[in-house]
């Protein structure tokens, strides 16, 4: 056969595959400023409406006169002493306690439980002795141990701790766990194709192929450290110590009942922040991987 | 893997890539062991295109697993020229966490390559595969054939002479998996590879093939070996081929008629 038939017949196939290739191409039709735009006020509306929805019902219930107004306010009650109170330090400085704790907590758990995670997932022995017990603890509301952290480590920093990393280490390790265990088999295969061994296979292979389901069990884990620490808060108040949870619990003595939902507020609020924080994250690797249809 | 265990065989392994002798594959023990293959022999040429065509269960993949040292031999002995050897899938098994380029990369990162080197040497892998121009998108913003074309760069990045391919076309629509034997054949001839390819596609085998091996199913043994030659390239659609193809189809029916009942 000629040199240029070869030649002519591969030029062919390249412009036959560039058009193919072409034509695999999704036109975009949305740019992406008017995509994130919609986007939003597809999320913003019925969260406000159930929001008008709830302050109606409120402002009803507080009409109806089925509880004193010191202990249900109105809801401008609420508004006002919001208003009021959140300039104040002492509001700031309880949030910057109870979220100091909540991190290190948290970040204490990471660890903790990631190494679980990893040794449980590699040793068979391991996962037999304790892989069922993980999954039973997370069972385990938290506030059932605080008698026992309490005689441990009477009233103290420790004692809270104690209870925010036992709460939140089982979902973490549980994530890893999981997503180890569920690693295709054909990209392992891929990796023992290209020669990874031990360690290599690990680091590029299991790893990054866990990242979602790691990242679900942290979501997971800091909702458990969350309430584990509001609980914490409120039953072991430590003398200085201006937490939300001890803040909450002296306005209550002092049937200061705006202040209590003040604080009820901003723990929700609170909630609402690091919740979209982690769905941001998932969302991020999903659109990546190409997990998400939108 | 040490599969040059075999001293006086070791000219015969010169004379080909990979030399299979009465290779021998069963799974489990006792009564309820499944034999998948049972002596299996064959010289590969280095340099020539061999398609190994079967039925299901006559264990064409675990052959291919074997040369490729992901599953042990249970008896005979598989002589390499040169290891370790580059191998794709049926799924292109392509990393999501990475973009194009990092998949191809990966694979000269594990072999030690530096950092720019790795760079130069995936995007003129990419060149070959004619997908330059999409080196930074992730692999779900492809086709199917164009992540098949990506897993073959990951493959060629390997730099191995020894070539094995497990149904790589199976998924892919018949425009795409033409255009994709075109590009094949050409790779093959420019890096003068060794492939060994698996498929249950006579007429594809019969478009790529110097020789295509026909194996039995359960358990897997060597039927027949044709040799191919006709011109190239070669269209899947063309008279002779077709010829061939149904021979090699009229073999395989009979095989598979023999497990009826």
């Amino acid at each position: 056969m000629p040199a240029e038939t070869v030649r002519s017949v591969a030029d062919d196939t390249s412009r036959q595959l560039s058009g193919l290739d072409a034509l695999e191409k999704t036109p975009i039709t949305e740019t992406r400023w008017g995509r994130f735009a919609s986007r939003l006020w597809a999320g913003t509306w019925p969260k406000v409406l159930a929001l008008v929805i709830v302050i109606g019902f409120w402002q009803l219930l507080f009409l109806s006169g089925w509880k004193d107004p010191w202990a249900l306010p109105s809801p401008l009650m609420v508004w006002d002493e919001l208003v009021a109170y959140v300039p104040t330090p002492g509001y700031w400085t309880a949030i910057a306690i109870t979220m100091q704790r909540a991190l290190t907590g948290f970040a204490l758990s990471v660890l903790v439980g990631s190494v679980l995670g990893i040794a449980v997932a590699r040793f068979k022995p391991l996962r037999a002795a304790i892989g069922s017990a993980i999954t039973g603890l997370q069972t385990m509301p938290s506030i059932i141990w605080f008698p026992l952290a309490i005689l441990l480590f009477q009233i103290s920093e420790s004692t809270i701790m104690f209870v925010v990393v036992l709460g939140a280490v089982p979902s973490i390790a549980n994530g890893i766990i999981s997503g180890i265990d569920y690693v295709p088999p054909a990209w392992k295969r891929v990796g023992a194709v290209l020669g990874m061994k031990g360690f290599q296979l690990y680091r590029h292979v299991i790893m990054p192929a866990t990242l979602p389901s790691f990242v679900s069990g942290l979501k997971q884990g800091w909702a458990f450290a969350w309430r584990s620490l509001m609980a914490g808060e409120l039953l072991v108040i430590i003398a200085g110590q201006g937490s939300i949870g001890a803040l909450m619990q002296g306005a209550r003595e002092f049937n200061d009942a705006p202040r209590v939902l003040t604080w009820i507020i901003t723990v929700l609020v609170i909630g609402i922040i690091v919740d979209t924080a982690f769905k941001a994250a998932d969302d991020r690797i999903r659109r990546a991987w190409g997990l998400h249809q939108d | 893997m040490t599969d040059t265990r075999t001293a006086p065989r070791a000219d015969t392994a010169r004379a080909g890539a990979v030399v299979l002798t009465d290779v021998v594959k069963r799974y489990g023990r006792g009564p309820g062991a499944v034999t998948a293959l049972d002596g299996v022999s064959l010289s590969v040429e280095p340099g020539s295109f061999t398609c190994l065509l079967g039925a299901s269960g006559c264990g064409k993949s675990t052959l291919l697993s074997l040369v490729a040292g992901l599953d042990d031999i249970s008896g005979g002995a598989i002589e390499h020229v040169d290891q370790p050897v580059a191998m794709m899938f049926q799924e292109s098994a392509l990393f999501p966490w990475l973009t194009v380029l990092g998949n191809v990369e990966i694979a000269l990162r594990v072999r030690g390559v530096g950092r720019a080197e790795r760079r130069r040497r995936a995007l003129e892998l990419l060149e070959t595969v004619r997908l330059s121009g999409f080196a930074h998108k992730r692999p779900h913003e492809l086709s199917g054939g164009m992540r098949q074309r990506v897993a073959l760069a990951r493959a060629l990045a390997q730099d191995a002479s020894v070539l094995l391919m497990d149904e790589p076309f199976g998924a892919l629509d018949a425009m795409t998996r033409d255009l994709l034997h075109d590009e094949l054949e050409r790779i093959w001839r420019e890096q003068r590879l060794t492939v060994l390819f698996v498929t249950h596609n006579v007429r594809e085998a019969v478009r790529l093939g110097d020789r295509v091996v026909l194996l039995s199913s359960r358990p897997g043994r060597v039927l027949n070996v044709y040799d191919v030659d006709l011109d190239r390239p070669r269209r899947i659609d063309s008279a002779p081929v077709a010829t061939l193809a149904a021979d090699i189809t009229d073999a395989l029916r009979a095989e598979v008629g023999r497990h009826a009942g």
